[in-house]
């Protein structure tokens, strides 16, 4: 008999969403209804290994230069750094992470837009990079700014950085977005509020006075877990 | 110091793409002034197989087409295989991935350049794998684009038969030929009686 082929840990719905979350408005004609179909995919006919590789430049990691026009970015600058892992705590390397961001005021370059802040001339609010062999990965960008949005009366997004990653295999895939220890505002976001309450941590930075460099920003760690290969004992051996 | 995840170990939840996602993820496509690393673009010229678009939109539960959705698709060849290093990738011009943002067409319409897939493996219809992500989806959604012309593979495809019979019409791309283009046009139903089968991958 052959031994059935290696899969991807399935996704763990005690740590996501529900599709339909009252809270936030824009899941109501959006979220799927009917129940999802069971679909368990086999590692290697989905895996991915080439996503990514030949298009990040030299500054896409860095959001304070990387759209300098005539000085520099205006806000408070940080390090954004983590480890990438999946479930049995493996580092994920060489995978691709992109970024992206409101401004120090709360404004995003989306032309859609339309908050009453000022956009920066020397921030544009997008990057990306590799994890390195050890799954780690590293920006520096500026602080965001919290901002209101139409959900519900003085409704304010916390602040937040909307993060992209693919890990090895199409299943693996995650967009989510990483919040700041001691926001207020957390308390009042369903974004973040629909997340089940045991993982909802999961989402909330580190601030590390070990990863501040002294005298130029602040750091925090946001270690990142995907969904990764469901393997056995015995194939860890080998 | 115990970090917030050593104390809490497990998937990094999911959350929204959110309305703002084009400057970072698809920044040429919407003339934004940064690069993208992903396009519609699956297969460049030299790429052996049958020469398809994909087209369709993403329609919310009133059947409104959405203009804010992002779409990503993953392929294998027209052999049926995905390229295993960047190398083979770059040489052979088959990226088997591509990614388009539903914004930037005037019928909020996503439109892919590729060839049609080969079946994977023996008893397994040709299909491409996709992923739907948007402001109000918190959690994106995987669904598969079959084939309109391949009723007797679909028709013993393990996955399409795990689907309710009266369902499977909602994974099927609609096969047609326009000036000389073959378009297959798939639009992804978020709800509705039609909704489009998603699957717990």
């Amino acid at each position: 008999m052959s031994k059935p082929a290696p899969t991807i840990t399935p996704r763990d719905w005690s740590s996501h969403s529900p599709y339909l979350y009252p809270g936030y408005k824009s899941t109501a004609k959006r979220g799927p209804t009917k129940p999802l179909i069971p679909l368990k995919a086999a590692l290697g006919e989905l895996s991915q290994p080439v996503y990514g590789h030949d298009g990040v430049g030299e500054l896409d990691h860095d959001l304070t230069r990387n759209a300098r026009k005539n000085g520099e970015p205006i806000g408070e600058r940080m390090i954004l750094t983590g480890q990438v892992l999946d479930e049995g705590g493996r580092p994920v390397p060489n995978t691709l992470i992109e970024l992206w961001q409101a401004n120090a005021c709360g404004r995003y370059v989306h032309k859609v837009d339309q908050h009453d802040a000022p956009l920066d001339p020397n921030f544009l609010g997008a990057g990306r990079c590799l994890t390195d062999a050890q799954g780690r990965y590293k920006f520096l960008t500026i602080k965001p700014g919290a901002y209101p949005w139409g959900n519900h009366r003085n409704a304010w997004r916390p602040n937040h950085i909307h993060l992209s990653l693919f890990g090895q295999h199409f299943a693996s895939r995650l967009v989510t977005q990483m919040y700041f220890p001691g926001d207020p505002l957390l308390a009042y976001d369903p974004i973040f509020q629909g997340t089940p309450a045991k993982a909802r941590e999961r989402l909330i930075a580190d601030f590390s006075l070990d990863l501040t460099e002294e005298g130029f920003a602040l750091g925090y760690q946001f270690d990142i877990v995907l969904r990764g290969a469901n393997e056995t004992p015995f194939e860890n051996r080998k | 110091m115990m970090t917030a995840l050593q104390k809490n170990f497990g998937q990094t939840p999911s959350q929204t793409v959110g309305p703002y996602f084009a400057y970072g993820l698809t920044a040429e496509q919407y003339r934004y002034d940064f690069s993208q690393v992903f396009d519609g673009r699956l297969a460049g010229p030299g790429v052996a197989g049958e020469r398809i678009l994909i087209e369709g939109r993403v329609l919310d539960g009133d059947g409104q087409p959405i203009a804010d959705a992002m779409v990503e698709i993953s392929q294998a060849d027209a052999s049926g295989r995905y390229p295993q290093t960047v190398a083979e990738a770059q040489a052979s011009g088959f990226r088997a991935f591509g990614r388009m943002g539903t914004g930037t067409n005037a019928q909020s319409r996503f439109v892919f350049e590729t060839v049609k897939p080969g079946a994977e493996s023996a008893g397994e219809a040709p299909h491409i794998n996709v992923i739907v992500l948007m402001r109000g989806l918190l959690v994106h959604a995987f669904t598969r684009v079959y084939f309109s012309d391949e009723a007797a593979a679909n028709a013993a495809d393990a996955v399409l038969n795990s689907v309710p019979a009266e369902r499977r019409n909602t994974l099927v791309a609609q096969r047609s030929e326009q000036g000389g283009s073959v378009v297959y046009r798939f639009d992804v139903r978020m709800q509705g009686p039609q909704e489009t089968v998603f699957f717990d991958v």
